[in-house]
């Protein structure tokens, strides 16, 4: 069993942008590697420089925020769990968000970290609220399916089996799997192409 | 008479091995590949839970992100990635994995070498640590692009706890025009869809476009899929997926091959399937089609202008603003006549042989343009033999171009195959995202082979129809 996700708390920090790619947020130079110690400092370093300083990640405000608030399509782009892994490190714990792409979304969940999505005015109220004053704590409750802030409580979604797969802490799916036991090697027998046809 | 079936359906209904709690399917999966990576850290996983590899003769490796294609002389120059290299092999070696690696001879793009292996066929369910595992689909597979905790369980047991997409067929009717592609077939696709509009789809790609065109066309239309938000793409196998596998290394043989020909055609779908949903595109009106942005979805006809700001709609005029400041067009400026600086035939997208017959034939008709830096990388060993064997190579030599080995070179920026501060890059790769060739500032223009060697000889973007 994996841990229990049932509420991530914590002050937020606002990265506005549509279609945020997983190039962008760990740039492929920094997947030469054999392990993901170490990457955290490695997030959004392309977009970081070019912005001098004026990027949310370097934004003093939002210093030791655990939840990173997003927009539409986050994380598009590579399969590469390095994104969310560097994420994971640099300190977020869970992400709101417009939208999440596919991969990226399962990725995150293959580590206890919630994606959920809010609508359109209730991101941009969240947004708003949390870049007027940074110190409040965001709280993304997956039991209640709620983000609550300083702007009050607002209904997130999140979809039902990932829901129930952190609330229960049976994210880590290989664990899950393998108590198929026998089945696998059933169903292997079942497909003619496992056994070459019968040649 | 049963109900008719998509082969999505049949496909994923004959691979479940149970449904799971949290409402999940568990599927298993037939072929899984694997890289340098996305697997280090799976195989680490795998060790620390005690787990061997469950199915090790399902499972395939090689080497392509960060092997260099100037010299791929061991140890290689860069230490990172020669100790990649010597993780994958130390892992294919412990766990029992047939791994193809340079001195095989079949080393390659992992999407470039499943197919002409025979490893990839109709009726399969494929898996691997890279998103352009959509690739696949092109024979009727349903191939699934993974994360590395995904590597970890597939690795474990042979299975992937999924949620079960919708399908949308997308129809491609009529014919292509003169120097139109599958890569403008699919661009075309992406920017009508949106790269977001296929979340939660598998794409059946079909109509008389698809039907006409030859495997490795369809491998390069299945493999963009998820750059329009598509994990899964694919399409029917009928007589020419039957007859590109006939004979291939991993393919049955003799009897066995009949057996496995019925299987495949039984996996296509039934007349009369249901498909979620519907589109419908008409192969005449593609274009050769560029992109201009940051997104493959931020694309043009090749005689097209960008769209001024006022014909923008609201909720996308922040990343139109920005794809115009990063690449530095302004509004209504076309996009035919933009200088470039590099130009890169290769990737999973169009580095097959049949890509490199169509940039030669371009490349015959002139000379690399003054101060162009222009790079022809075969998808796998196997294709630049083939491609020597026809002369290709000395056509591309004599032109002007670099004729690279294998690997997936400039497509991605993990090996020494790079674009320097703001170069523009004519490219037959499938991602224009900022930074994604290397230079951080770098500027990826995506076309097809033959509108990349076209640009490579004018110095610019050039429409390939004139060239032809
Ligand atoms: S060629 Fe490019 S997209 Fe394809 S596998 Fe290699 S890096 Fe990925």
């Amino acid at each position: 069993m994996a841990a229990i996700v049932e509420r991530v708390q914590g002050t937020g920090c606002v990265l506005r942008g549509d279609d945020i790619d997983t190039d962008r947020i760990i740039p492929a130079r920094y997947l030469r590697c054999v392990t993901f110690d170490g990457i955290g400092q490695y997030s959004f370093e392309d977009d970081r420089k070019q912005a001098k300083g004026n990027h949310a990640l370097d934004d003093k405000r939002f210093a030791g925020a655990g939840i990173l608030i997003v927009g539409r399509n986050f994380g598009c782009g590579s399969s590469r769990e390095h994104a969310p892994q560097a994420l994971m490190r640099f300190g977020f714990n869970a992400f709101i968000g417009a939208s999440f792409a596919e991969i990226f979304a399962g990725n995150c969940t293959a580590l206890g970290l919630p994606c959920v999505t809010l609508g359109e005015r209730d991101l941009a109220a969240l947004m708003d609220g949390v870049e007027l004053d940074p110190t409040q704590q965001v709280v993304v409750d997956l039991a209640a399916r709620t983000v609550t802030s300083r702007a009050g409580s607002m209904p997130a979604t999140i979809r039902d089996g990932t829901r129930k797969a952190l609330l229960e802490g049976s994210w880590n799916a290989a664990v899950v799997l393998i108590e198929a036991g026998d089945a696998i090697e059933r169903t292997a027998r079942s497909l003619p192409y496992v056994s070459g046809f019968g040649a | 008479m049963p109900a008719p079936k998509s082969l999505f359906t049949k496909v994923w209904d004959a691979h479940t091995v149970r449904e799971l709690p949290d409402g999940q399917t568990q599927l298993f999966i037939g072929l899984h590949l694997i890289h340098e990576v996305t697997s280090p850290q799976a195989f680490a996983q795998l060790r620390e839970m005690g787990l061997r590899v469950r199915f090790p003769q399902q499972t395939f490796a090689t080497v392509d992100h960060i092997i260099p294609t100037d010299s791929q002389r061991r140890p290689l120059a860069d230490s990172l990635a020669e100790e990649m290299l010597q993780h994958l092999e130390r892992n294919c070696a412990d766990f029992g994995i047939k791994l193809f690696d340079v001195p095989s001879g079949k080393q390659g793009i992992v999407h470039v070498i499943g197919p002409e292996l025979g490893l990839t066929q109709p009726g399969m369910t494929v898996a691997c640590g890279d998103s352009h595992t959509s690739t696949h689909g092109a024979f009727g597979a349903i191939a699934f692009g993974i994360g590395t905790s995904q590597v970890r369980d597939v690795l474990a047991t042979q299975c992937l706890a999924l949620n079960r997409p919708k399908v949308r067929r997308i129809e491609v009717s009529g014919k292509l025009a003169g120097g139109v592609y599958a890569k403008d077939v699919i661009l075309h696709v992406i920017r009508r869809l949106g790269v977001n509009g296929g979340v939660g789809f598998a794409y059946e790609y079909g109509g008389a476009v698809i039907d006409a065109m030859s495997m490795e066309e369809r491998l390069t239309v299945c493999n963009m899929s998820i750059e329009g938000g598509a994990r899964v793409g694919y399409v029917n196998p009928d007589e020419i997926a039957v007859d590109y596998l006939r004979g291939r290394e991993f393919v049955a043989k003799g009897a066995a091959f009949d057996r496995a020909a019925a299987y495949w055609r039984s996996t296509a779908s039934d007349a009369g399937a249901h498909y979620d949903e519907r589109v419908e595109l008409a192969g005449r009106e593609i274009p050769p089609t560029v992109t201009w942005g940051i997104n493959p979805g931020q694309a043009l006809g090749v005689d097209e202008a960008l769209p001024h700001m006022s014909q923008v709609p609201d909720a996308d005029r922040a990343g139109f603003a920005e794809a115009c400041e990063f690449m530095g067009f302004a509004p209504g400026q076309h996009i035919a006549g933009t200088k470039i600086d590099v130009a890169f035939v290769g990737s999973c997208t169009n580095g097959r042989i049949s890509d490199l017959r169509e940039a030669a034939r371009v490349a015959r008709r002139g000379k690399v343009a003054p101060g162009v830096r222009a790079l022809i990388v075969p998808g796998s060993q196997q294709v630049a033999k083939q491609a020597e064997a026809e002369g290709l190579h000395e056509i591309f030599r004599s032109a002007g171009f670099q004729w690279r080995e294998a690997g997936c070179s400039m497509c991605l920026a993990m090996n020494p195959d790079k674009l320097q501060g703001r170069e523009i890059c004519a490219s037959s790769s499938n991602r224009n995202f900022k930074g994604r060739q290397g230079s951080p500032t770098g500027r990826t223009l995506l076309m097809s082979p033959a509108m990349v060697v076209a640009a490579a000889l004018a110095g610019k973007v050039v429409d390939v129809r004139e060239v032809l």
